[in-house]
């Protein structure tokens, strides 16, 4: 009790001091010499704690760090520009002005590890009051979080003085926070309607923990109910959190199946590089990106807008390539078109490995940061919201492409029936290319589309083709909606049954049991959700 | 019918004097080069690849080491001969690395090799180096449980690594963390890094079971929206901390979702484990500025030695054409650096640059003015003394030291408390892995 009291008069001596101290480097620089001293080590930074001048930060910080030295009874700080600089500001020059660094004498000064948490209190208290809003925020909750009541006053001055309003909620909910140990049961009462009315996670534990303790009755109930009110209030936000997870996860897929859902379904390839076409979506963002930080930074976060249509191009150009070199030679052998697939995927790794190297990275533009907090403490990035947005815009246009204009006519007349389709006057072999470029060609969109939410490295194909092939076959190859329903029930599932999955792989087990209903479902009906029901290209002989 | 008695005597009076003359001529022939070879630099093997998906984290290591030997040769070189390095390149194939450095051994004859990135590549060459009695220094943080005669561990092991940063968490300065998310990839390192950490955990420092969560991904897991709202609910509790031994490249949907989230460093500090200055120049930085790292060097130090050695690598970019990007310092290359220096004074210390006795000059040697001040082997274990320091990550991919151990950390590469009763001893008579109860060898078979 004593020592809290005294611990209070200290705290409060401080924020006298800090407010009315006037820079007074004479009697810095004569208390701080001691620092080298160990056996005066704590004393001195008592002194110069209570002298409470915001200039004693560069000193402790030197201090903290291990660049506070020691040199014929002097202190020097050295700098990141490899300078020593004396407490006065000098810098430490030989004759001809260049930095001198003295060969014998010039010690570190060592900071014992018993007044590190000393020396952590006084820079708390300067950076209470700093300038910078970050550092108050992320101090006011350092200070919350220490649950010592008799920070409260120093917070509620704090609070008083404050004018930017994300710091002036941390400060309420870190007062808020300690109300709840005061002795006072009033105080406390205060503290827990607070809570309750916010419905703040950040409370839940002291407040189940209070629940234990608590012996005053009003307090109890007050407790008790806020408990309840945070818990339902959980439970809904971790339902809402989990079903948009999931629909994050069903449009990623969706994007990624869209394309094989063509060149598999429509047209019976396998086409292993499937997943090196993404990888090459992925990497077009990020050659795009390096390009306008060297000639448009200012426009840097536009590099996006060009990115996704020269995705879909360059892939599909890519795509086409490999149509009318080496696959249009391959139709009716699935096997062959497998290893041979297969291999250019191999290759496309590799070049990507030794042309890009294995750590690259593409930054989301600025507009894709961060999210839309529909409710407290629940966020939906911006960038999964668009690529749902995305997702659905592409099937869509599929739809529209295949069904409803004449290009989609003629495509789906090549793969029902080529000999009447060539009759009809229809060049198949350009269908063909055609139709295997735009499978190409949206695996390269989700790919650009992914890069925001994931890596951008050679192995990103090899992630994503098992899964895509397990959605086309799941939903049945040759339906469109197929895939669409298969992408929904496969991603919703994982991402319902991932929180449910107890243990510490919970997502490797996740996978494993969406795998295992896959099989069983197939085992049940082989020819997926949605069976084709006209002959596909597979089942024709050339 | 005279003559040739005469002809007779002139040719025997001549073939004497011809086979000495030639004698000596095939003497002086034979000598020279064994002269000269006895004189020939010293050769030394760097084993790091430079191709593969380790190549961004190891291609500096081997910049490093030749400006090292760089130095070392303008200085003088070692017992006046230079230092010749050759440079092969195992492409992260791990089996490629055991037969490189049986050719470096074999063929080149390497005094001594520094090489070695993931364990798994430690691994595969150790019985190369244990048959052929050759000299590896490995400078990357691991996950200890091996101590060999022939290699000299520079890099941290987990008590001069993972377990200070849990010492940072749990103090005032690191937040007085009582609650940790533990979360890696689901292989060796990871695993054997958070059995030692529960254990710290719950034996050393008292924290409840219960306020430990523990969670696994497979590699190249790309979704973490539900492992991300894990941490976030945990976090909201407050007083809490994240673990991090995820690898590679699942670290950028990691702290992409954590920033996307909103869960900043200051309600819950992420601590990783594998992110040095190299790889965070080729990441994407803003999602992880002020979370933190846990290491025994940054290039942010600020101290004469390293102010030095960073200008001197600076100058080494630009003659060899090296990004001014790319030209950052980190952990495994100070160490790289270093044992190259402790190498060539514990040659001039020994004498000789034969193995056995190079590793007697190393037990207990020390360099004053490394990078981070006083550097030291340890005279038993093979494994080496440093300080630790924790870093927060600045957006600019460097770090600021936050908080420091005082002074050395002494290593141990059989935690105290997953192996109580062992430790390494290779000096004296050389035990190796040893019981401390019996005082018997402990011979670590594959099953262990």
């Amino acid at each position: 009790m004593r020592q809290m009291s005294l611990v209070l008069l200290l705290w409060s001596l401080i924020i006298a001091t800090v407010y009315t101290a006037q820079a007074d480097s004479t009697a810095v620089a004569t208390y701080a010499k001691d620092l080298a001293t160990p056996a005066k080590q704590r004393q001195t930074l008592e002194q110069l704690r209570d002298l409470g001048d915001p200039g004693v930060r560069s000193i402790l910080l030197a201090l903290k760090e291990g660049a506070l030295y020691h040199w014929q009874d002097k202190l020097f700080i050295f700098t990141s520009d490899g300078v020593f600089v004396g407490l006065d500001g000098n810098p430490l020059l030989d004759n001809a002005g260049q930095p001198l660094f003295p060969e014998t004498g010039m010690d570190a000064v060592p900071l014992a590890q018993d007044n590190m948490p000393l020396l952590q209190q006084t820079l708390d208290v300067i950076e209470l009051f700093a300038p910078n809003p970050a550092t108050r925020k992320s101090t006011a909750l350092r200070l919350g979080n220490l649950q010592q009541v008799d920070l409260m006053p120093m917070l509620e001055k704090a609070h008083a003085r404050e004018t930017e309003s994300a710091v002036q909620a941390t400060l309420v909910e870190a007062i808020n926070k300690l109300r709840l140990l005061s002795p006072d049961p009033v105080v406390r009462l205060q503290g827990v309607r607070y809570f309750g009315t916010t419905r703040a996670e950040a409370a839940l534990g002291q407040l189940k923990g209070l629940q234990q303790t608590e012996l005053d009755p009003q307090v109890r109930e007050a407790v008790a109910n806020a408990v309840q009110k945070i818990e339902a209030f959980l439970q809904l936000r971790n339902s809402v959190g989990y079903v948009f997870n999931g629909l994050s996860l069903a449009s990623v897929l969706l994007l990624m199946s869209l394309g094989l859902a063509i060149t598999f379904g429509l047209m019976g390839i396998i086409n292993m590089a499937h997943g090196e076409m993404l990888m090459l979506g992925s990497y077009t963002a990020y050659v795009l990106q390096e390009f306008f930080l060297n000639t448009f930074p200012s426009y840097l976060d536009y590099y996006f807008i060009v990115a996704l249509p020269l995705s879909v191009v360059v892939v599909g150009c890519v795509g086409m390539l490999m149509e009318r070199g080496i696959l249009r030679f391959l139709y009716g052998r699935p096997l062959e078109s497998l290893l041979v697939t297969w291999g250019i995927g191999m290759v496309l790794q590799q070049g990507a490995r030794l042309y890009f190297g294995d750590q690259t990275s593409v930054s989301p533009p600025t507009w894709f940061r961060g999210g839309w907090e529909v409710m407290a403490g629940l966020i939906f990035p911006y960038s999964r919201i668009f690529i749902i947005v995305l997702s659905l815009v592409s099937l869509a246009a599929m739809y529209l492409l295949l069904y409803r204009s004449p290009v989609g006519l003629k495509i789906r007349s090549v793969m029902q029936n080529r000999d009447m389709a060539t009759c009809m006057g229809i060049s198949a072999r350009t269908v063909d290319a055609l139709t295997f470029a735009l499978g190409t060609a949206l695996a390269g969109l989700a790919g650009c589309a992914i890069s925001l939410i994931g890596t951008v490295d050679p192995e990103v194909g090899k992630t994503y083709i098992v899964d895509s092939f397990m959605v086309v076959v799941l939903g049945g190859v040759g339906k469109l909606f197929g895939t669409v329903l298969a992408s929904f029930g496969i991603g919703m599932s994982n991402k319902i049954l991932e929180p449910l999955i107890p243990g510490t792989a919970a997502a490797v087990y996740a996978k494993v049991a969406i795998l295992a209903l896959v099989i069983f479902f197939l085992q049940r009906k082989p020819t997926g959700l949605f069976p084709a029901k006209e002959r596909t290209a597979a089942g024709m002989v050339r | 019918m005279m003559h040739v008695g005469r002809a007779v005597k002139v040719g025997v009076t001549r073939r004497p004097r011809c086979s000495v003359l030639s004698a000596v001529m095939w003497v002086a022939a034979l000598a020279l080069p064994l002269g000269v070879a006895a004189q020939g630099p010293i050769k030394v093997g760097i084993l790091h690849s430079l191709s593969g998906t380790m190549a961004i984290s190891e291609g500096p290591l081997k910049e490093v080491i030749l400006m090292a030997i760089d130095e070392i040769n303008q200085e003088g070189g070692v017992l006046g001969r230079t230092v010749e390095a050759v440079v092969e390149d195992p492409a992260s194939n791990w089996d490629l690395f055991a037969e490189k450095a049986k050719k470096l051994l074999q063929q080149d004859k390497v005094a001594a090799v520094f090489g070695c990135w993931t364990s798994v590549s430690r691994k595969s060459v150790l019985p190369v180096f244990e048959r052929y009695n050759g000299l590896l220094f490995y400078p990357v943080q691991y996950e200890g449980e091996e101590c060999s005669k022939n290699v000299i561990y520079t890099g941290a092991t987990i008590n001069q690594q993972a377990s200070p940063a849990v010492d940072y968490l749990m103090s005032p300065e690191g937040g007085s963390k009582k609650r940790f998310y533990l979360v890696g990839t689901d292989y060796v390192y990871p695993r054997t890094t958070n059995k030692i950490l529960r254990l710290y955990l719950t034996k050393a420092k008292e924290v409840n079971e219960a306020n430990i969560r523990e969670e696994y991904t497979p590699f190249h897991h790309q979704d973490y929206q539900t492992i991300v709202g894990k941490i976030k609910s945990f976090c909201a509790g407050g007083d809490a901390a994240v673990i991090n031994t995820i690898n590679g490249d699942s670290n950028v949907p990691f702290f992409k979702e954590l920033a996307n989230q909103g869960i900043t460093a200051d309600t819950c500090p992420v601590i990783s484990f594998s992110f040095a200055e190299v790889e965070l120049q080729t990441l994407d930085v803003k999602p992880l500025a002020g979370h933190l790292a846990s290491w025994n060097y940054y290039m942010s130090l600020k101290n004469p030695n390293n102010f030095k050695w960073i200008k001197a690598y600076k100058t080494w970019c630009e003659k060899h054409g090296i990004a001014e990007k790319q030209c950052v310092t980190d952990d495994p290359m100070m160490h790289a650096y270093i044992h190259v220096k402790l190498w060539a004074e514990a040659v001039k210390k020994a004498g000789s640059t034969e193995v056995d006795a190079v590793l007697k000059a190393l037990e207990g040697l020390t360099i004053n003015n490394s990078p981070v001040g006083p550097y030291k082997v340890d005279e038993k274990n093979h494994h080496t003394w440093k300080p630790v320091y924790i870093g927060k990550i600045r957006e600019d991919g460097q770090f600021d030291i936050v908080w420091k151990t005082n002074g050395w950390v002494h290593p141990q590469p059989w935690s105290e408390l997953t192996y109580p009763g062992r430790a390494c001893d290779w000096s004296g008579e050389g035990k190796g892995t040893y019981d401390t109860v019996s005082g018997k060898r402990v011979w670590l078979s594959e099953k262990q």
